[in-house]
């Protein structure tokens, strides 16, 4: 496998905060990866220290086997799409993606015709005089990204790009992306606190808090089996309880709650009785009315709400002890009778659940 | 007409009148009367006729339009020698300064304008005559034998003209380069832009109508200006406004100086319309 971009142990300081710390990560070529993260978390500061912007304190930063310390932003071979765009008001889409041919001294034709190849690309072939005021926000951005493609470079970095498109737009440019990395073959990687941006563009995804990486999976593993509470509750919705582990068994633990419910589940920590633990739940492991019961972790609540949201439907229920619990509701006509204030019974089984210590 | 909009117009009107005032009572009946007197001549009776002489006068003679020549010239020089000091000056505070010099940074070039422009000349008098600061240190060091006159020639009188007028060039530069965005500067080094391209392609565009305001405002300054020249460059600096001084106060010709005053007029005009042609920009647009 070849590894396009690899980092090691990079720290970057500003003052006495610490926006990076000792980040190692490899990302094969042809791939997307993605990093992920509450604002603030250092994944700009990564981002433009790759790009050359900023310069790690500590580690080495490889592109290709080239290490890039010390070499200015305008001689690596990555661009970035900016979070703005940057597109160059001053100049029309023609004259904005051939700035970088421009640049290497490339001839007026072959200019001429990658400009147009790229438009084609993009979707936008007829735009080429048009100016940048002119374009909607989908357009401007993929201008943005034909302006770096063009010139072929080694990792394409994304800063947070669809952020300012509106949701049905960004939707769209989500399967747009991913439909023209895959054709290109570039690597990607991309930044966002977007979870579902990760989640459906990438390969890879990196979870990112206080400067550091808690987990780089799948996006399916990293939903399925996070590795920190802080990855369980950031990627996708969760159910959350305090509990205290009150058995350990074969491969499972037996746990009680603070509202005195007693479950069954996994746990990642090794964990001794008596611990304090975090219990992740997610809302579709949850069976409504469960048939088959056995070995099911059950539990009574009482409808509070029934929140419609086409396939994204869900429960907002009640414990007795008035703990609230999201639920979702299958759209399959099969739990149309569920109204609210009704009494009803969830079950899910232990494997669905996941308990990480208590971070104190 | 409602009886509101008659209002608002009466009020529309109100608010202009000082305005219309103020140009009609400074500018424009004053310059109505100097173009009447320049336009008159005394004939062989000594009596005041209508005649171009006046102007006549100014093409016959050489040292008239020569030194007009001169000054304009001059004028440019002085205009892309600011440009060109003012302008790294000005990037460097709006965009590299941190926030906190920034305001220092402005008052510190603010700070000479406080004192009249007179004293300010004397000022570089001071420092730069035969018998001033800077020769009596070259003296002291030993690097110069017998001390040189620093003053009156060309050189330092376009220094004074730089000197005096930059301060009207960096500050609309330094309000045109903060609103220019930091990612476009790093956009184009990442798309593999030097510091020449960037500088060319995307800060200079973008600092147009700057240069532009800046340029048109230290034109009209240095072309108009009578104090640096006359001081700093003595008897030979041959600056156009002196011509029209001594029309008025030395000769007592007033149709002759007022033909002057015209001329420079027109000139000015003249140069900062073929300016806005040459940059394709528009008036408007600038001010704007």
């Amino acid at each position: 496998m070849n590894i396009d971009l690899s980092a090691k142990d990079i720290v970057k300081k500003f003052g006495a905060l610490t926006a990076v710390n000792n980040i190692s990560f490899d990302v094969p070529k042809g791939s997307f990866f993605s990093i992920l993260g509450p604002s603030g978390c250092g994944k700009t500061t990564l981002l433009r220290m790759i790009a050359g912007f900023d310069h790690p304190t500590s580690g080495s930063l490889k592109i290709c086997g080239r290490d890039m310390l010390g070499i200015a932003p305008n001689k690596r071979p990555v661009n970035l799409v900016f979070q703005h765009l940057a597109l160059f008001p001053m100049m029309n889409v023609s004259e904005n993606i051939a700035f970088g041919l421009h640049r290497r001294g490339v001839d007026k034709q072959t200019i001429q015709k990658k400009v147009h190849e790229i438009l084609e690309r993009v979707g936008l072939p007829e735009y080429a005089n048009k100016r940048i005021d002119q374009l909607s926000g989908g357009q401007k951005q993929r201008i943005a990204i034909a302006r770096c493609l063009v010139l072929d470079p080694t990792v394409l970095l994304l800063d947070e790009p669809l952020g300012a498109l509106d949701l049905k737009l960004r939707e769209q440019m989500k399967v747009e992306l991913k439909k023209l990395q895959s054709e290109v073959g570039t690597t990607f990687i991309y930044i966002t606190h977007d979870q579902s941006e990760a989640l459906v563009m990438s390969d890879s995804v990196a979870v990112m808090q206080n400067g550091v990486f808690e987990q780089i999976a799948s996006p399916r593993e990293l939903y399925a089996e996070p590795a920190t509470s802080f990855v369980a509750s950031f990627v996708g919705d969760n159910n959350t309880w305090s509990a205290t582990v009150s058995g350990i068994e074969n491969d499972c633990i037996a746990v009680e709650t603070d509202s005195n419910l007693h479950f069954k589940t996994r746990s990642k920590d090794n964990v001794s009785i008596g611990q304090k633990v975090d219990l992740f739940l997610r809302p579709e492991a949850i069976v409504i009315n469960p048939h088959d019961v056995s070995g099911l972790n059950l539990l009574q609540v009482t409808v509070k709400a029934v929140l419609f949201d086409g396939a994204n439907s869900r429960l907002l229920t009640v414990t007795k002890a008035g703990r609230e619990l999201t639920v979702s509701l299958p759209q399959n006509r099969q739990y149309d009778y569920i109204q609210k204030g009704d009494r009803i019974s969830l079950g899910w089984s232990p494997e669905s659940g996941i308990c990480f210590k208590r971070e104190e | 007409m409602t009886a509101f909009t008659k209002k608002k117009s009466l009020l529309f009107w109100l608010f202009l009148a000082p305005v219309i005032g103020w140009l009609g009572l400074l500018i424009i009946i004053p310059h109505i009367d100097l173009l009447i007197m320049s336009l008159k001549a005394e004939n062989d009776m000594g009596d005041l006729v209508w005649s171009t002489a006046n102007y006549m006068e100014f093409f016959r003679e050489p040292i008239y339009w020569v030194t007009f020549v001169r000054t304009a010239l001059y004028s440019v020089i002085t205009t892309v020698v600011t440009l060109m000091i003012s302008f790294p000056i000005a990037f460097y505070i709006a965009k590299v300064a941190s926030n906190k010099l920034r305001g220092a940074y402005v008052i510190l070039l603010l700070l000479p304008f406080w004192v009249s422009e007179l004293v300010r000349v004397y000022g570089w008098m001071i420092l730069l005559r035969e018998s001033g600061v800077l020769n009596f240190f070259l003296l002291k060091l030993g690097i110069i034998t017998t001390p040189i006159e620093m003053l009156y020639n060309d050189a330092t009188m376009i220094m004074g003209l730089v000197y005096s007028s930059m301060l009207f060039m960096v500050v609309p530069l330094i309000s045109v380069m903060e609103s220019l965005d930091d990612s476009l500067v790093e956009a184009s080094f990442d798309l593999g832009g030097g510091v020449i391209s960037t500088t060319w392609n995307i800060i200079i565009p973008h600092a147009k109508p700057g240069i532009t305001s800046g340029c048109i405002v230290v034109f009209m300054l240095s072309l108009g200006n009578y104090l640096t020249p006359n001081l700093m460059g003595g008897k030979n600096s041959l600056w156009f406004t002196e011509q029209i001084y001594n029309q008025f106060i030395a000769s007592f010709n007033w149709n002759q100086g007022a033909a002057f005053g015209f001329l420079l007029l027109l000139l000015s005009s003249l140069i900062i319309w073929f300016g806005l042609k040459v940059t394709k920009q528009t008036l408007g647009k600038v001010v704007a």
